[in-house]
């Protein structure tokens, strides 16, 4: 348990890095942190087994890091370097590690959910025994691949979990004027498998959640989309000033945040005191600037290799 | 050798390369009991069953996505969009995820699947179920585009690209379906990607050209110009990318004069890809002009009348060379 607590901390201390560098204008592109949403992140990733499938988002570093991703490859990638996981290739949005079945995140909102399907059906159809779990947004949930790969993992009864990270927004647009019903989870039935709505920001409760949904997914029972309220605490992406949400949205929200309330947990079980917490918040800071020093440190992919890997 | 058509040869491709990896499996519309809406994927269902010969929903962006990510996954799949101008509901999956993987990933995916589809005019089909799309393709980098105009290439190439470990745009023609040729029974005849075949050897002009339009300019060639005298080389392209440069340049060297013939609107079309690149490398070897035979820049019509005058024939072609040559 002090393992995911750690965990969570890295992941935030990882992005409020992350978006510092780029407001010091240290790294380039864009970026979309996923401040807020550890829970999320967390709570699937310490459900699944090895050599499970992934497929990430643009809001995707958290969940590398909660399966288990190199910080210090993954800053590398953000920074464009030659040691990074594509090997500068990618940057913030394109990082995997196929070796550990993380497919990598996705520059299209709703591009990985057939990507996930379809790894699921191979595993399916090889029988590896192994699951994909898709992450997704609110947002994606209105894509036609959304529907399309819902349809086809219910009709093929695929051995994959769809997690919703609703966290309000698709940028700027509210769920409420982009979703005309309350919970995305509901669409599931139209697909004929459950939906479940869970508190994201919760991570025993969607840890509870998704090993439910991981034991139906590995005995042939076919998907499971799970909803994941959540709240992103930053931004969209870098330069958002969030004028489509109040400050009093965000300090509501943040009464809910789920590093606290599974700190609060954790001392109340007796896991957590002072002392460790300390030692542990120093160790994650630790990581984060070890990742930041490698990722400086590290060298330029070499322009003389520009064209190389179009093809396999 | 034996004789069989274009489209049993396609089958043959794929009865084969099912049989000797199970990786392999076929995906898309009405392909299971229904063989596909031209026959090309009958009887592999009662071959290998439902798992492996899997009849989807009309969903092609959800199904060309899943065969990319089975792909990922270590699984061979042979998706079929019923005609070329419905890929237009899958490019996003093609263009941004299946094409770009291998590299923006560092060289971690690799993503072998084959996306078959079938182009062209002459069945009268009306402006969504007659285009040739595939200029679109060869401008993403990451995907292979191929095109074959015999049953020997097409059974040779599909084995190929199903053994590629990149996607593959493998476009067939509605009116090559039903073409006969020899093909080898052989059970291991596998044609690589990339390797133009001439069709025809002649002295006085190249005649450029992929799918059907390399069957018209080889009926031009054989029967018309070459009773007017006029030696024609003509070079079947058989794969856009890769595209095999180095036959088009040794065939222009020699010839000195270059026709190309695409089937599919002009601007923008391949043909300009080629002719560029012949102007940028051999333009001291020609004696003429290059030109392009193409259909112009309209939606195609389905009247039969209308859809004739616009896509390019042996006669069209022979004019065009004959002009070529004697001017």
């Amino acid at each position: 348990m002090l393992n995911w607590y750690r965990t969570m901390l890295v992941m935030r201390l990882f992005e409020e890095k992350v978006e510092r560098l780029f407001s010091d204008g240290v790294i380039r592109g864009t970026t979309h942190p996923a401040t807020g949403q550890e829970a999320v992140a967390v709570g699937v990733c310490s459900v699944l087994k090895k050599g499970d499938y992934i497929t990430s988002t643009h809001r995707g570093h958290g969940h590398f890091i909660a399966r288990g991703g190199d910080p210090r490859r993954i800053m590398a990638e953000i920074f464009g370097k030659a040691t990074g996981y594509s090997r500068g290739r990618g940057g913030s949005q394109f990082m995997a590690d196929y070796r550990m079945g993380f497919l990598g995140g996705n520059g299209i909102t709703g591009g990985s959910i057939p990507i996930a399907t379809g790894a699921a059906l191979s595993a399916k159809m090889k029988d590896t025994g192994k699951i994909a779990v898709c992450f997704f947004g609110d947002g994606a949930s209105n894509q036609g691949t959304f529907h399309e790969s819902l349809n086809l993992a219910g009709l093929w009864k695929l051995p994959v979990v769809y997690v919703c990270e609703n966290n309000l927004y698709a940028m700027s647009t509210h769920v409420d004027k982009a979703i005309p019903i309350p919970y995305i989870a509901d669409r599931a039935a139209s697909y004929g498998f459950p939906g479940v709505v869970v508190d994201g920001n919760d991570l025993l409760a969607v840890r509870e959640v998704m090993q439910a949904a991981c034991i139906r997914a590995r005995n042939g029972e076919g998907p499971t989309l799970v909803e994941c309220k959540t709240y992103r605490h930053s931004g969209h992406s870098r330069g958002d000033q969030r004028i489509y949400r109040s400050r009093e949205e965000e300090a509501l929200w943040m009464t809910r945040a789920p590093i606290r309330r599974f700190r609060a947990v954790l001392i109340k079980r007796g896991a957590l005191n002072q002392e460790n917490d300390r030692h542990l918040r120093r160790e994650a800071r630790a990581i984060v600037t070890e990742a930041v020093r490698f990722a400086k440190q590290s060298p330029d992919p070499d322009p003389a290799t520009l064209e190389e890997g179009v093809f396999a | 050798m034996r004789t069989i058509s274009y489209t049993e040869a396609l089958r043959e491709a794929l009865q084969e390369e099912m049989i000797i990896n199970p990786d392999v499996f076929l995906l898309g519309e009405d392909i299971g009991i229904y063989g596909g809406a031209f026959g090309v994927t009958r009887g592999l269902l009662d071959k290998f069953g439902a798992e492996r010969v899997r009849d989807t929903p009309i969903s092609e962006q959800g199904f060309v996505g899943a065969s990319i990510g089975a792909a990922l996954a270590g699984s061979r799949p042979v998706v079929e969009i019923m005609f070329m101008d419905f890929i237009t509901l899958a490019v996003d999956q093609m263009v941004n995820q299946a094409a770009k993987l291998h590299y923006v990933l560092g060289k971690q995916a690799r993503c072998p699947m084959v996306l078959r589809t079938v182009g062209g005019g002459g069945r009268c089909y009306g402006p969504t179920h007659s285009q040739s799309l595939e200029a679109w393709f060869t401008h993403v980098p990451g995907l292979k585009v191929v095109a074959p105009s015999t049953p020997a290439d097409a059974k040779g190439l599909l084995k190929a690209a199903i053994r590629d470990d990149n996607p593959v745009v493998f476009m067939e023609h509605k009116l090559l379906y039903g073409c006969r040729g020899e093909v080898s029974e052989a059970p291991d005849t596998v044609i690589p990607l990339g390797k133009a075949r001439i069709a025809r050897a002649g002295t006085d002009i190249t005649l450029i050209a992929w799918s059907w339009m390399s069957a018209e300019a080889g009926r031009a060639a054989e029967e018309d110009l070459n009773t007017q005298g006029i030696s024609a080389e003509v070079i079947d392209l058989r794969s856009l990318i890769p595209l095999d440069m180095d036959t088009i340049i040794a065939s222009v060297k020699k010839t000195h004069r270059a026709l190309i013939v695409q089937e599919s609107c002009r601007t923008g079309g391949f043909g300009a890809e080629i002719s560029a690149r012949i102007s940028e490398t051999v333009y001291d070897y020609l004696d003429a002009p290059l030109l392009r035979l193409a259909t112009p820049d309209i939606p195609l019509s389905a009247s039969p009348a209308l859809e004739r005058a616009a896509i390019p024939d042996r006669s069209r072609i022979f004019e065009a060379a004959r002009k070529l040559v004697e001017e």
